[in-house]
């Protein structure tokens, strides 16, 4: 059962499985996630890491555990920048729709 | 992350070699001491330098005054009652100073 | 759930978001594509093989293994590596100590000297058992360390980033340090491995 206290993402001496020494190759949009991450964590501090990472452990431990590390990266970059006023919760919907159209027609 | 200037800082209360205990408590939101430690007394191998406290910065928070970090060394036997290896072994972490008190 | 658009399950809508929020980032001046880029361009050139010149350097040359020691952030800038803010630390290990590196709160890693992290890195199994079980999870990556050796384990959960030092295998005594870097895998130097003895590798 879940303690509240042991944070799901606090992970250190838990019990867990083998570990598989995989030599996983990274997707473009990942490296794009990656590099959006840097850049706004960066010299420009237009988010901080610690924004990013509160965001990514509040996501709950379903989502935690079946989400890819880089989606994950992706909920907390965005949801970080939401708090922040950067973007609006209404113009990243409609941009996501124009991009599964295009996706879809193009 | 930006060190502050030594006026924002909290000035240090431990010194290299030195026992503390990590706090036992289990607050929610961004805490950087990890679970496991938690009650758990080690030796202070190191003051790494002052930063604001990024359970603060999580919330958007500036974190000053900026808080003494340490290395502080655990020995695995200590915090794993169940622990296979040697008795030397041991587990470094970072640990900021709100977190860790006194130990005999 | 489960609908034609989620055939690629959560990858999908994330990826969707990525390029939403790039482009709303770009609109708004906060980002350029080109910049994007370069950071994407900057992270790929960045790989292991940056912290085993390094390590090589150090094996040859006791006086620059000193400095890099005592200050990794500029010993490695000699050999032309910038880390830029990140706060380096080069843990060493010797016959008697064994020196791992984990971060078991999320994937913190060394990322401006060695790339990006490895996925076993970041995955569950190794972050919650390598402070518990150092051995058991080594024996999985194929490394046995003899018993009376220390292990120490390290977990980054502030601002340092640690890189181990390798000890020097037996029976590299005649070779020159391009050799010798070839030795040196991403494995040991998060402490998961050995560097390689020169019969066994290439």
């Amino acid at each position: 059962m879940n303690d509240p206290g042991h944070r799901h993402h606090d992970l250190g001496g838990r019990p867990a499985g083998r570990c598989e020494p995989d030599d996983h190759q990274y997707e473009a949009w990942e490296k794009r996630v990656d590099a959006l991450v840097q850049l706004l964590n960066g010299r420009a501090k237009v988010i901080t890491t610690d924004e990013m990472r509160r965001n990514i452990e509040e996501l709950g431990p379903t989502a935690y555990d079946e989400y890819g590390y880089y989606e994950r990266w992706m909920h907390g970059v965005t949801q970080t920048l939401l708090q922040r006023g950067l973007i609006e919760i209404d113009e990243l919907g409609r941009k996501m729709a124009e991009i599964e159209a295009r996706e879809r027609h193009g | 992350m930006v060190e502050s200037a030594a006026a924002e800082a909290i000035a240090p209360l431990f010194a290299i070699g030195d026992r503390v205990r990590v706090r036992k408590q289990h607050p929610p939101g961004h805490v950087r001491t990890p679970h496991y430690c938690r009650g758990h007394v080690g030796v202070v191998l190191r003051l790494c330098g002052a930063f604001p406290n990024p359970e603060e910065l999580a919330y958007k928070r500036n974190g000053l005054p900026a808080q003494p970090l340490y290395r502080v060394r655990f020995a695995s036997r200590e915090l794993w009652t169940d622990y296979i290896g040697g008795a030397n072994d041991v587990v470094e972490i970072e640990i900021y100073q709100h977190w860790l008190e006194p130990a005999a | 759930m489960n609908k034609a658009e989620d055939s690629e399950g959560s990858a999908g809508y994330y990826r969707r978001m990525q390029s939403a929020v790039e482009e709303l980032l770009v609109l708004r001046g906060i980002l350029t594509p080109e910049g994007i880029e370069e950071q994407v361009a900057a992270m790929d050139s960045r790989t292991y093989k940056s912290g085993a010149k390094v390590v090589a350097r150090a094996w040859v040359d006791a006086a620059y293994k000193a400095r890099l020691l005592d200050d990794p952030r500029t010993a490695v800038a000699e050999l032309g590596f910038s880390v830029g803010p990140m706060h380096l630390i080069v843990i060493e290990n010797t016959p008697t100590v064994h020196n791992v590196v984990v971060c078991t709160l999320c994937s913190c890693y060394p990322r401006m000297l060695l790339g990006v992290p490895p996925h076993w890195y970041k995955s569950r199994e190794y972050r919650s058992r390598v402070v518990r079980e150092p051995r058991a999870v080594l024996a999985e990556f194929g490394c046995e360390l003899p018993t009376g050796i220390d292990i120490r384990v390290h977990d980054s959960t502030a601002d340092m980033r640690y890189m181990v030092l390798p000890l020097r295998p037996a029976g590299t005594a005649g070779l020159g340090e391009a050799a010798l870097a070839e030795l040196v895998t991403r494995d040991c130097l998060v402490g998961v491995g050995l560097a390689a003895c020169p019969t066994s590798s290439g």
